[in-house]
């Protein structure tokens, strides 16, 4: 265990609520700066995962790049359709990636199946019937940016995180701003 | 001191050591696997022995899903099988659809097609040779080729809405005619790709890290490429002098002129060589059809939407960035293909990453696989 | 075309011509005891490349396609098989084409016909414990959710 993550241990067991919560703060913010990705890309969606990476639309002043091993990475993005012969690949990748982790659910065939929903015979409806997935972009493929959308509002899933095992902060994930006119 | 192995065979080197040979897994998440592909490398020390590919991870059941949509309806299916180059996909399809259900194509639309399949090559040929480079450790080229794929989608884009998956050609035409300007941004992309694609040739081909790394990889032999059924950049980087566009022609290239872009050697080193000149080739076929096209419709006259052929069955293929694509379609008379069978040339090519892979070292096969241009969703249908 | 449908069935009794689309390639059926022999003189005709194997459930057979073609000759011509469906077994061609290597394990991984004298048949696309041959029409599957019928 990391030396942050008895930081945690020690201020629960202490006083230190609101020491404990400017830690949290600080943490959640680094680790919500620089999420390094694993690109777990079998279809189409890689290459907007791909293209999301290149000089277009940088993904790297977001502070993710692609890591290909799972040990270094936080979030894994699941770009295209995943099979039933793949599904026990990616559910030990997952395994292997250290906590704490995430899951982005990229492209309309990890969110449900997509296009490939009827009449298949291997396809798994849904990267959720074996993953937990944290964010869902839909898309069949999704714009590169929509992908860059999906990391930023990670950031707030990051922020609910707390480095004791005993809390979690009850943040409402940032939406977008309804107009007064629209109510 | 001496080391006591145990050893699970009784083989032993020139030394007196015991030696194995060595399992080891590549993919099916793999940085360089171009997808998910997997290959089962038996090694001795660091030589091959035995390379194994496994592929299947990608199979969605397309051909089964089309015998339950209609003619117009399997066009996105198609769209994903070849994901780098889904307008020549469509395209391939709609080939064998018109000919069986006997569809005359206006030639506005043929032209359209040449343009866009041109177009597309160039962008897939950009993917396959930045994926290839960044296999040997040169990602700057990688990310010069994308830039280069990123104006080609913008392009594609502007045309007909969608980035990667297109959706464009269809039976009897294609969707949309192309908006004002399109047809000059299209010329002045050309005019760029001429100008940066020396520099980029320079820049990858001419590093001598490349060439120790790619030439004398993988010879693939002229009569092997034939027997084998290799097609595309693979065979004719063997001296296999066959292209669809030449010597099977169809739509509107009998009205070009370009030429055929045949190595010598058969190695990676060449067939990478090959898919950089066919670009070079795309630009003049695309200035020449943009000069020729005319004015016209862009989709076939009084085209129902529910298209019914007569039963029966036809064969149709492209010259796709891969080699030869193929689409063959059995129809029973109704609205809703009977059989639907993708001839895939990835398919084919990758067959041969078995024989040209022995007595290389595993960074050389990694190398070959990229020279190969494997696309899974092609390969696994 | 037709030339060379009748310089074919010249040499080779054994072919009957199916039928020719107006638009296509030439069409010839063999019988499946004589396919290798059939193959092998195609072959030395001429057809030196095979592009293509695939089969067709058409209920009681099975059709198995084959399409040569020969860049000498500048032609393509499809053979086809019948294969029952209760003996579903044909001789392999991978000793005269290698290319047939793949394409023969896909048929038999998505249909289920045995290829005698393939080096290495088995399953290709498909899981190794993957029980069936989905392309066959009467495949079914609880997964398996159909597409409700609005055109």
């Amino acid at each position: 265990m990391a030396l942050v993550d008895r930081i945690g241990e020690s201020l629960d067991n202490g006083p230190g609520g609101v020491v404990l919560t400017s830690v949290d703060a600080l943490v959640n913010w680094s680790r919500g700066q620089s999420l390094w990705a694993f690109p777990m890309g079998t279809a189409c969606c890689a290459m907007e995962l791909i293209a999301a990476s290149f000089s277009k639309f940088d993904f790297d002043r977001l502070g993710t790049f692609p890591r290909p091993d799972p040990r270094h990475t936080d979030v894994m993005i699941l770009a295209g359709t995943i099979t039933e012969k793949m599904k026990p690949a990616v559910r030990r990748l997952y395994d292997q990636m250290p906590d704490p982790k995430w899951v982005i659910a990229m492209g309309n065939c990890t969110v449900s199946g997509g296009i490939f929903y009827y009449d298949t015979y291997s396809v798994v409806r849904g990267a959720d019937e074996f993953l937990p997935v944290d964010i869902y972009i839909s898309g069949c493929p999704p714009r590169p940016e929509s992908l860059q959308d999906g990391i930023v509002q990670l950031r707030e899933l990051v922020k609910a995180e707390s480095l004791s095992k005993k809390r979690t902060y009850d943040r409402p994930a940032t939406l977008p701003r309804e107009r007064d006119e629209d109510r | 001191m001496p080391v006591d192995i145990e050893s699970r065979s009784s083989a032993l080197d020139p030394d007196g050591m015991p030696v194995e040979e060595l399992v080891v897994n590549v993919g099916p998440s793999h940085p360089s696997t171009h997808g998910v592909g997997r290959v089962v490398v038996h090694l001795d020390g660091d030589v091959v022995v035995r390379a194994d590919p496994v592929i299947g991870y990608l199979h969605r059941g397309i051909e089964k899903m089309a015998e339950n949509r209609t003619y117009l309806q399997v066009v996105p299916l198609t769209d994903r099988l070849d994901y780098v180059g889904s307008m020549y996909a469509n395209w391939a399809y709609c080939r064998a659809v018109e000919r069986l259900a006997g569809i005359r194509v206006p030639e506005r639309a043929e032209y359209l097609r040449v343009i866009v399949c041109e177009l597309q090559r160039i962008a897939s040929h950009m993917m396959g040779l930045g994926a290839a480079a960044a296999d040997t450790g040169a990602f700057t080229f990688f990310v010069y080729a994308f830039d280069q794929r990123e104006r080609v989608v913008e392009l594609f884009e502007e045309l007909c809405g969608a980035r990667l998956t297109y959706n464009y050609v269809r039976p009897g035409g294609v969707s949309y005619d192309a908006p004002e300007g399109w047809t000059d941004a299209v010329l002045g992309f050309v005019a760029s790709l001429r100008a940066s694609l020396p520099e980029m040739d320079k820049l990858f081909f001419g590093n001598t890290i490349t060439r120790s790394r790619t030439k004398g990889i993988g010879v693939l032999s002229a009569e092997d490429a034939v027997a084998w059924g290799a097609s595309g950049p693979v065979a004719r980087a063997s001296g296999v002098n066959w292209d669809l566009r030449k010597h099977d022609p169809y739509s509107v290239y009998p009205r070009m002129d370009f030429d055929i872009v045949v190595g010598e050697n058969g190695d990676s080193y060449d067939r990478g060589r090959c898919r950089l000149f066919e670009c070079y080739e795309s630009c003049r076929i695309l200035e020449q059809a943009i000069a020729q096209m005319g004015g016209g419709p862009v989709k076939a006259e009084g085209l129902a939407r529910l298209i019914a052929p007569p039963p029966g069955d036809a064969y149709d293929h492209i010259e796709s960035a891969r080699g030869s694509l193929g689409v063959y379609l059995v129809s029973d008379g109704s609205v809703r293909p009977y059989r639907m069978h993708v001839r895939s040339p990835a398919f084919c090519n990758l067959a041969l990453l078995g024989r040209l892979a022995v007595g290389h070292t595993l960074s050389d096969l990694v190398v070959i696989m990229g020279s190969l241009d494997p696309v899974f969703g092609e390969i696994d249908r | 075309m037709s030339a060379l449908l009748e310089r074919i069935a010249e040499h080779n009794p054994r072919l009957y011509p199916l039928f020719s689309l107006e638009f296509g390639d030439a069409v010839v059926g063999v019988e499946r005891d004589e396919l290798l022999a059939t193959m092998t003189e195609l072959k030395d005709a001429g057809f030196d490349r095979l592009g293509m194997v695939t089969a067709v459930d058409r209920g009681e057979a099975f059709v198995v396609v084959y399409r040569l073609q020969s860049r000498s000759l500048s032609a393509a011509i499809f053979v086809k098989t019948l294969v029952a469906r209760s003996d579903a077994s044909i001789p392999s061609v991978f000793g005269i084409w290698p290319a047939a290597d793949w394409q023969e394990r896909e048929v038999y991984d998505l249909f289920g016909i045995v290829f005698e004298g393939h080096p290495d048949l088995r399953r290709i696309l498909l899981p190794e414990e993957f029980v069936g041959h989905p392309l066959r029409r009467d495949y079914d599957d609880e997964r398996l959710i159909r597409r409700p019928d609005y055109i």
